[in-house]
């Protein structure tokens, strides 16, 4: 799976979209892939807010309910409602499958987060083991 | 070939015209299992499994006497006779996997053996029929079982003091990181952290949270250790403790467990640890003597009471004596003249946390495991539990990955990489190992192993058994290898095949309903009716 070029990444396995103070965030398709099947997103309400490498929602898959990070600081300005019904949509297509969109607070924080290919050769490290 | 039922569909590999690899079952045969339903659906209007006797007192209105409070109908209650009744059970029972039938290797949850020797000694009449109401004049005999038992329990983990309140291990870290809390509150200041090894337990941070602390997350090295630098980083005046499982859930022993006492106490933080695999340490070694300062122990895992639905369990709460004031009320103690009595004036006290004094039949059941094997006899059931996990160690080994190449002790933890090439995950061959007539062993833990297959055989099984279990497990690696489909159908020799668990997690059904077709045709007493019943329910 390409991980996009236009997107950055955590060591978390989330990913955020930034297009000006606009942040989209989802989770990776290395994340979908060892949660397994999704089967609740857990997500903030529009106005919450957020802050960088905290947790901001949860999703729980078969196996294990699992903590999301947030990517980078700010306010929610829109949760994808579409994920309450179908929750597998995350499985099949991690990457166009967002979670929330963010106003940034602290733009800056974005420059700290991994490409894509630094987040590739942290995840291929992380399934060394 | 007759159909075979390992193998019902007839997979057969599309690459080659070769009958692909399908493994000999040496434990188990397809036996008669009959079909059950549930017992609501048995229920016949009037059918009856008692009959009482004529009343001979004047009858009471209950109308009269309790008014709207009085209830119309007692909702559903399936009318079955008495045969129907044990029938039920019975052949539900059959359906069923306990430690009694065979091998039950559910890494970190101890399925050891319950001896019959406890059972013996908890039906003696004197401890079965005592009652927690009675005098304590007259229950010098029950309160000397307790008193005995958290003697014991002080000396194998090397503390100062104990409850026996909690009533399993997640209860036992509430308590004890209530200690916590209450040890620094004293001290003017309750903290705001904990730190939690990420190859915790998921109890742990659960515990840390309801106990109203941040829960910090502390990376393992590539040993599967906890990091002495990265904790010398974290740890601070905010820090209230560090809950640490040792052996930790990969079964290797936190070797510089003194030196982590040691960070921790140097900021006043306390180290609490959770006993979860204590069965790897009893007799060999005390953690009061390596630095912990409070920790909970499972009788139901390391001192062999009954487990899971056989339960309840047990989570004593052993600690040092800075704790000992905080200790959940109340506490045994002996008087002068020698006689026990509970002592309920303890004003720094956490409170209660659990009626009475704890699930006290398991106390009875621990002392006779303990007392029976006595303090050689415990030693060894350690010894033979560490060497029965290495011997499956060393026979899957060569077909298994093994992430974490640290010595181990009662458990051992492999990865599925080799499988996954094949598309078989630990939750696969977990599912083909029922089909050889093996409850699986833990599958997905701990987390910091992907794909995890979590083994511990414990020391009850003998050569034989652990030589079946890794002869299964042998096979199943070459039906990964050679024949992958019928590894992703299993289980297939058991009476309901693969379960849909992403369906039911997505799309719980909650309720039972009955089938139009079959439920029973109205009758005059319509509460009675399983249609209203599903309503009550």
């Amino acid at each position: 799976m390409a991980y996009p070029a236009s997107y950055r990444y955590t060591r978390e396995h989330e990913w955020i979209k930034v297009e000006g103070d606009q942040g989209t965030v989802g989770i990776t398709d290395y994340a979908q892939n060892s949660l397994g099947d999704i089967v609740f997103v857990d997500a903030p309400k529009v106005g919450a807010t957020v802050e960088a490498g905290k947790v901001f929602g949860s999703v729980e898959s078969v196996k294990a309910v699992s903590d999301l990070y947030s990517p980078v600081s700010g306010t929610v300005t829109a949760v994808n409602e579409e994920l309450n019904a179908a929750p597998e949509k995350i499985n099949s297509a991690a990457h166009d499958s967002w979670i929330i969109k963010v106003k940034l607070s602290k733009p800056a924080e974005v420059d700290a987060l991994l490409n894509a290919a630094d987040y590739e050769k942290f995840t291929s490290e992380e399934t060394g083991h | 070939m007759a159909t075979d039922t390992l193998n019902p569909a007839g997979v057969t590999s599309t690459e080659t015209n070769t009958t692909p690899f399908v493994g000999e079952r040496r434990k188990v045969a397809s036996h008669i299992n009959q079909n059950e339903g549930l017992i609501f659906e048995k229920s016949s209007p009037g059918k009856k499994a008692y009959r009482l006797s004529p009343l001979d007192v004047p009858a009471v209105d209950a109308k009269a006497l309790l008014g709207d409070l009085a209830r119309e109908d007692v909702g559903m209650l399936p009318e079955v006779s008495e045969i129907e009744i044990i029938r039920h059970f019975t052949r539900l029972s059959t359906w069923n996997y306990a430690i009694d039938l065979g091998m039950y290797p559910l890494g970190s949850c101890t399925m050891k053996y319950n001896p019959r020797v406890n059972e013996l000694v908890a039906r003696l009449p004197g401890i079965a029929e005592a009652h927690p109401y009675q005098p304590e004049s007259l229950s010098q005999g029950a309160m000397r079982v307790m008193w005995l038992l958290q003697n014991c329990l002080k000396e194998i983990t090397g503390m100062d003091a104990i409850t026996l309140q909690p009533a399993a291990g997640a209860h036992g870290e509430f308590t004890g990181i209530l200690l916590v809390r209450a040890y620094h509150e004293s001290k003017g200041n309750p903290r705001k952290k904990i730190l939690i090894p990420d190859s915790a337990h998921g109890t742990n941070p659960a515990t840390a949270a309801i106990c109203g602390y941040q829960v910090q997350n502390l990376k393992s090295n590539s040993e599967g250790m906890v990091d002495l630098a990265e904790l010398e980083k974290l740890v601070d005046e905010e820090t209230a403790a560090l809950m640490l499982t040792n052996p930790s859930t990969i079964g290797v022993f936190e070797s510089e467990i003194h030196k982590i006492a040691d960070v921790l106490h140097a900021k006043g933080a306390l180290l609490y640890m959770d006993g979860a695999n204590m069965n790897a340490l009893v007799g060999k070694t005390r953690p009061g003597d390596f630095g912990v300062d409070v920790m909970h122990l499972n009788l139901h895992k390391t001192f062999s009471t009954p487990h899971g639905g056989g339960g309840p369990g047990s989570g004593p709460v052993s600690c040092k004596k800075i704790l000992e004031p905080f200790l959940p009320t109340p506490v045994i103690v002996e008087k002068a003249d020698g006689t026990l009595t509970f002592n309920y004036d303890r004003p720094q006290s956490v409170g209660r946390v659990r009626m009475f004094y704890g699930n006290y039949g398991m106390f009875v059941r621990a002392l006779a495991y303990i007392l029976a094997n006595g303090p050689d006899g415990l030693r060894q059931t350690t010894e033979d539990a560490v060497l029965n996990a290495n011997y499956i160690r060393k026979n899957l080994e060569d077909l298994y990955e093994l992430p974490y190449k640290t010595a181990t002790l009662h458990e051992v933890v492999f990865s599925d990489r080799r499988q996954a090439r094949n598309g078989v995950k630990t939750g696969d061959i977990a599912k083909r190992l029922i089909d050889y007539g093996f409850h699986p062993y833990t599958v997905s833990f701990p987390m910091i192993v992907p794909g995890a297959l979590m083994i511990e055989p414990t020391e009850s099984e003998s050569k034989e058994e652990l030589d079946l279990f890794i002869d299964a497990m042998r096979q199943i690696a070459r039906e990964a290898d050679e024949n992958p489909a019928i590894i992703l159908s299993a289980p297939n020799a058991t009476r309901v095949s693969r379960m849909d668990e992403v369906g039911a997690a997505r799309k719980p059904v909650l309720r039972w309903k009955p089938d139009a077709a079959v439920a029973p045709a109205s009758t005059e007493n319509s509460a009675l009716e399983p249609a209203t019943a599903a309503k009550e329910y």
